[in-house]
């Protein structure tokens, strides 16, 4: 299970790095979207897979019965998608705006601050 | 009680920042508001940096879970005067604001941002945490973003892309590098991180993950090769914004970058030296080229910024006692002088209406204050004694000589001479040389009183000055938090307790 994750996540990577290399600035929220994607994978498969064993304490113990799957990392994955999320609506709204300002959608137009 | 006193100075922003967003309707409560709040954040952090300096180590565990298993917040000595130092800007330059930004700006929420970006700031400068640090970074770059792109124009949106999206890039990378080094020490709290770090026969495996992290915090703090986004955005909004950014937001990258290779990483740091070392190196190098090709002054001071990380960086490369005190003095020092350069350049676009330098010129005679004013920042910069950059650059040249690092040793000098070159440039086209003829001065309209832009500068020149005539005790101190910052068993032994006991 974790070999097919760690291909996805690769996979999420890859494509993300290809869509920043495009120039239409749409293609780039998209690859950065991609690309946020693979990290909260790669975070969720960091802290191990094990299907059906939820961190849960039984009436009468103190320690769940190992093994047990670790819930910290799906806390993190949790924030980082609720960040992630609420960063990707702000960079929509700024690619809108900056799209109406610039009047293109090629990455190339957007050369007024360089140089 | 005195572990209560790391919390104000990240809470009183918050507060301030709720209480203004409750108050939207009135400018004056804004304006009122976003200076007492930013002077009350001021004197919390004063507070906190003699608490610190004088225990040693803050630590609050917050929720009183014990760490490694709860958020620990923790100021030593250097995050210490990181948040007084940031807290001094923020004070100053939200006076600044007061003149600076329009109504439009004030209407669309200037100062609860302003808040939030001191809130995030101080929260990533104090807190013991690797995941909360990821979170107070997002904190301050929302609040950043929306700061550098909320007035809507082409440059600002333009800027504002480079600038999110970079920065989206390098808190994913923080984010895989955090997660993976979780993965591999089962832990997030940094001490604990170290901890296991410096017991493990094979600390090496950790190295990949370091070094996403150091590409995280290079990207923040725009080091060789990852600061293009840095002079593309960070001339674009307004002074006082710019000032805050350049002051504050590559520190807390650099500093993360202190926290990871002086507590967490020190295990595998003499495997990692050669590349900081290089990458300092060639962040001078190419910094400085940068700013000597430009001829607008906002650009040529968001280039300075780059080689001026650069020597930063430098010290924590070569990791001896003198190279970080050196590093801790020339990150104070830097935060005040480039602070205080962007609030120049904003009032040089007020009276001449541009910062172009081929646009502008006569200042010396029209304004010969504020020639004087320039000169301290500036030359303090460039390194001329008595100012305190001559003694900040100093001690990183002289700590260089003591390992013999003579590569790394000329190229600080040469930048220096090249630094001293843009300074010069900006002193005579802006200053020096008459008014163009074809460029007649259009006076920027602003709202405020001069002297509210004023004041600040004349406070932080001041501040240079001292710095540099009487900067010992500041030395002194630094000295100080570079022993704590080379010794992590203390800092360690002080978030998880004396008697450290093995975790199952």
């Amino acid at each position: 299970m974790e070999a097919l994750i760690a291909v996805l996540v690769g996979v999420l990577f890859a494509a993300g790095t290809y869509s920043l290399m495009r120039r239409s600035i749409v293609k780039l929220v998209i690859g950065v979207i991609l690309i946020s994607q693979g990290a909260n994978l790669l975070v969720f498969t960091a802290g191990g897979l094990l299907a059906g064993r939820p961190a849960l304490v039984p009436g009468d113990g103190t320690v769940p019965p190992a093994p047990f799957g670790d819930p910290l990392p799906q806390a993190m994955v949790l924030t980082a998608i609720v960040i992630g999320f609420g960063l990707t609506a702000f960079l929509l709204a700024l690619v809108a705006r900056a799209h109406e300002a610039v009047g293109d959608d090629d990455i190339n137009a957007f050369n007024k601050t360089d140089t | 009680m005195s572990e209560l006193s790391i919390l104000l100075p990240i809470f009183i922003p918050l507060v301030g920042a709720v209480v203004l967003l409750l108050g939207q309707r009135s400018l004056g409560v804004q304006k009122l508001g976003g200076v007492l709040f930013s002077g009350l954040t001021f004197a919390a952090a004063i507070y906190l940096l003699l608490a610190a300096d004088a225990a040693g180590h803050v630590v609050l565990q917050v929720g009183n879970w014990s760490a490694p298993f709860g958020i620990s917040l923790v100021a030593d000595r250097f995050s210490a005067v990181m948040v007084a130092v940031s807290s001094f800007m923020g004070a100053a330059v939200a006076v600044y604001a007061l003149s600076e930004i329009d109504e439009s700006r004030l209407r669309r929420f200037f100062f609860p941002l302003y808040l939030i970006l001191m809130f995030g700031v101080n929260g990533a400068f104090l807190t013991g945490d690797l995941f909360n640090l990821y979170v107070w970074f997002e904190v301050m770059l929302i609040a950043s973003f929306v700061l550098m792109s909320m007035g809507g124009e082409r440059g600002e949106l333009e800027g504002g892309m480079k600038y999110v999206c970079l920065n989206l890039l390098s808190s994913v990378m923080f984010l895989a590098g955090a997660g993976i080094i979780y993965g591999k020490t089962g832990t997030l709290n940094m001490a604990d991180i170290a901890q296991n770090l410096i017991h493990s026969p094979d600390a090496n495996w950790v190295i990949s993950s370091s070094m996403l992290l150091l590409v995280s915090f290079g990207l923040k703090a725009g080091i060789f090769p990852f600061f293009f986004w840095l002079p593309a955005s960070y001339h674009t909004p307004p002074s006082a914004v710019s000032a805050i950014f350049a002051g504050l937001l590559t520190k807390v990258g650099v500093y993360a970058l202190f926290r990871a290779y002086t507590l967490m990483f020190v295990p595998i740091f003499s495997e990692v030296q050669t590349i900081i070392l290089f990458l300092a190196v060639m962040t001078m190098i190419t910094g400085v080229f940068g700013a000597a090709s430009h001829f607008d002054m906002r650009r040529i001071l968001s280039f300075h910024i780059v080689s001026q990380i650069g020597y930063m960086v430098l010290g924590l490369a070569f990791m001896t006692p003198l190279s970080i005190a050196a590093a801790i003095f020339y990150l104070v020092h830097h935060i005040i002088v480039k602070t205080n350069l962007f609030l120049v350049s904003g009032v040089v676009i007020r009276l001449k209406g541009s910062s172009d330098l081929a646009k502008v010129g006569g200042l010396a005679k029209s304004a010969p204050w504020l020639a004087a004013l320039f000169f301290v920042p500036a030359f303090s910069l460039g390194g001329i004694p008595p100012l305190s950059g001559f003694w900040a650059k100093f001690a990183v040249v002289k700590a260089g000589l003591e390992i013999e690092a003579w590569i790394s040793v000329t190229a600080a000098l040469l930048v220096g001479v090249l630094t001293l070159y843009s300074m010069t440039k900006i002193w005579a086209e802006a200053f020096w040389k008459d008014q163009p003829e074809d460029h007649v001065p259009v006076t920027t309209k602003h709202t405020g009183a001069l002297g509210f832009m004023v004041g600040p500068i004349v406070v932080m020149a001041v501040a240079t000055v001292i710095i540099g005539l009487f900067g010992e005790p500041l030395f002194e101190f630094s000295e100080r938090a570079a022993a704590q910052l080379l010794n992590p068993e203390e800092y360690i032994s002080a978030v998880l307790g004396p008697a450290t006991e093995e975790l199952p």
